[in-house]
């Protein structure tokens, strides 16, 4: 027998509400309900990071997260990343500049994880860098191109210069 | 979509207790990290469900008016390696659940599921047997405290009775008071990995620093559940500190551990990384404790 539940939560800067599936992960809501595209299905055990978004500024695996638990969260996609035109963030920007992204499925979670990262103000090397963004696998790139990208903007944001490699 | 029968959300502890009496077939879940993985792996495909992820007061840690640390069980890993009264009074903690898994999976997991899934692989686990936690569990009668070496009963298998929810993990101020350690987690990666042996030491020195008073060691994945090396510890206590000590207190280890083979590691292996850790975490600790070797 199904089970449904009101679920009120912000997205993306936006105060929505709806009715859901007990049984539906975070994911599943995310692209079914609101067509959050970015948001992606990957392993869907919490493995990848493919479907990672920011719950109250803390990056998430969406697909081990159940759909009603975002009752009063702020949630966050990449979509919430562009301008207001369209315009690509910093991050995307420099993803692009840095040949980060070959397939993009992975992307959207490495750049949220990067957000998490970047909106904590801090310096960090990049033994530290590496740690933060171990969460999310790539499998067209490599990582090297994606920790010069998050470096990159981390020191770009810091006001300072990108050190030699 | 998750095969599951039934949702119950708690939105209290006592809500929680009626609920688990109410259903007692039904499974707890609180982060979700290892339930909803089982559940799509069909292990517990079908189950209903009792959510205690709303229960904002089982996070966070705090320190009782008799100076117990309490950390309250949803406590994520992330939360806890930040947590300043963690980092003064049990730093090793926090550097212990920060190499669960990835990133992600230390916002989303949490000290209580670490232990009541009941799995000896767990990194919390080696750490809380090493400084005599004690687990808090709540039920129809009220607070039940029991010490961690007791809660695990076996492989996957905890001492969480009828209508009871774990609500907090305590650690003694006797038990963290002057005590120093450090963990060591052997894994074939550095992320997203399970330990192939996890290796918690703590000591506390003579105010000299000469002297270990008291040293603990505790192993994880030695043994079917987390386990503790009594015959190193009572071999430390009370002796100089010293290189052939921390050697000696390492080979000690073997007398109590018992590792297995398994696709992960062989069980000579294990015993072979479980002396050099022993060793390692024990040096580690002492320099910590401001002892000099």
């Amino acid at each position: 027998m199904a089970q449904y539940q009101v679920v009120h939560f912000n997205l993306n800067g936006k105060d929505v509400e709806k009715v859901v599936d007990v049984r539906a992960s975070l994911t599943d809501m995310l692209r079914n309900d609101f067509r959050m595209t970015s948001v992606k299905k990957g392993c869907e055990v919490g493995e990848c990071g493919a479907c990672n978004v920011l719950i109250d500024g803390e990056a998430f695996n969406s697909c081990i997260y159940l759909a009603v638990w975002a009752e009063g969260k702020h949630i966050r996609t990449l979509e919430s990343l562009l301008g207001p035109n369209g315009e690509l963030s910093d991050i995307q920007q420099a993803f692009i500049e840095e040949t980060a992204i070959q397939c993009g499925f992975c992307s959207p979670g490495f750049m949220l994880s990067a957000v998490e990262i970047l909106e904590s103000g801090k310096e960090y090397t990049d033994d530290q860098l590496r740690k933060l963004l171990s969460g999310h696998l790539c499998r067209c790139t490599g990582y090297e191109n994606i920790l010069r990208a998050v470096k990159k903007v981390m020191y770009c944001r810091l006001g300072k210069e990108l050190p030699e490699a | 979509m998750y095969d599951m029968k039934a949702l119950y959300q708690a939105e209290s502890v006592q809500d929680a207790v009626a609920l688990r009496l109410a259903h007692p077939e039904a499974q707890i879940i609180a982060g979700g990290s290892d339930v909803l993985v089982q559940m799509r792996e069909g292990k517990r495909a079908g189950k209903e469900l009792i959510s205690i992820q709303r229960l904002d007061e089982l996070r966070g840690v705090s320190l009782e008016e008799d100076g117990t640390l309490r950390i309250g069980s949803l406590t994520s890993f992330s939360h806890i390696t930040r947590d300043p009264l963690i980092q003064k009074y049990i730093n090793v903690l926090g550097e212990a659940v920060d190499q669960v898994g990835g990133p992600q999976i230390r916002n989303i997991g949490t000290i209580g599921g670490n232990t009541c899934n009941g799995v000896t692989s767990a990194d919390s686990a080696s750490t809380l047997h090493a400084w005599d936690a004690v687990v808090e569990l709540t039920g129809p009668e009220g607070k039940r405290l029991q010490p961690i070496r007791d809660f695990y009963i076996k492989a996957g298998k905890v001492d969480i009775r009828e209508g009871e929810l774990q609500t907090a993990i305590l650690i003694p101020k006797e038990s963290y008071d002057r005590c120093f350690g450090h963990y060591i987690k052997y894994a074939m990666r550095s992320a997203m990995d399970i330990a192939t042996l996890g290796t918690s030491v703590n000591v506390r020195l003579s105010p000299d620093g000469k002297t270990v008073e008291r040293a603990r060691v505790a192993f994880g994945v030695a043994g079917p559940v987390p386990l503790r090396a009594e015959t190193a510890e009572k071999l430390a206590a009370g002796q100089p500190v010293s290189l052939d000590l921390a050697e000696a207190f390492a080979q000690a280890v073997k007398e109590d551990i018992n590792p297995r083979d398994s696709w992960r590691a062989a069980r000579d292996f294990r015993m072979h990384i479980a002396v050099e850790s022993a060793k390692r975490a024990f040096i580690e600790s002492v320099k910590l404790a401001g002892g000099e070797l």
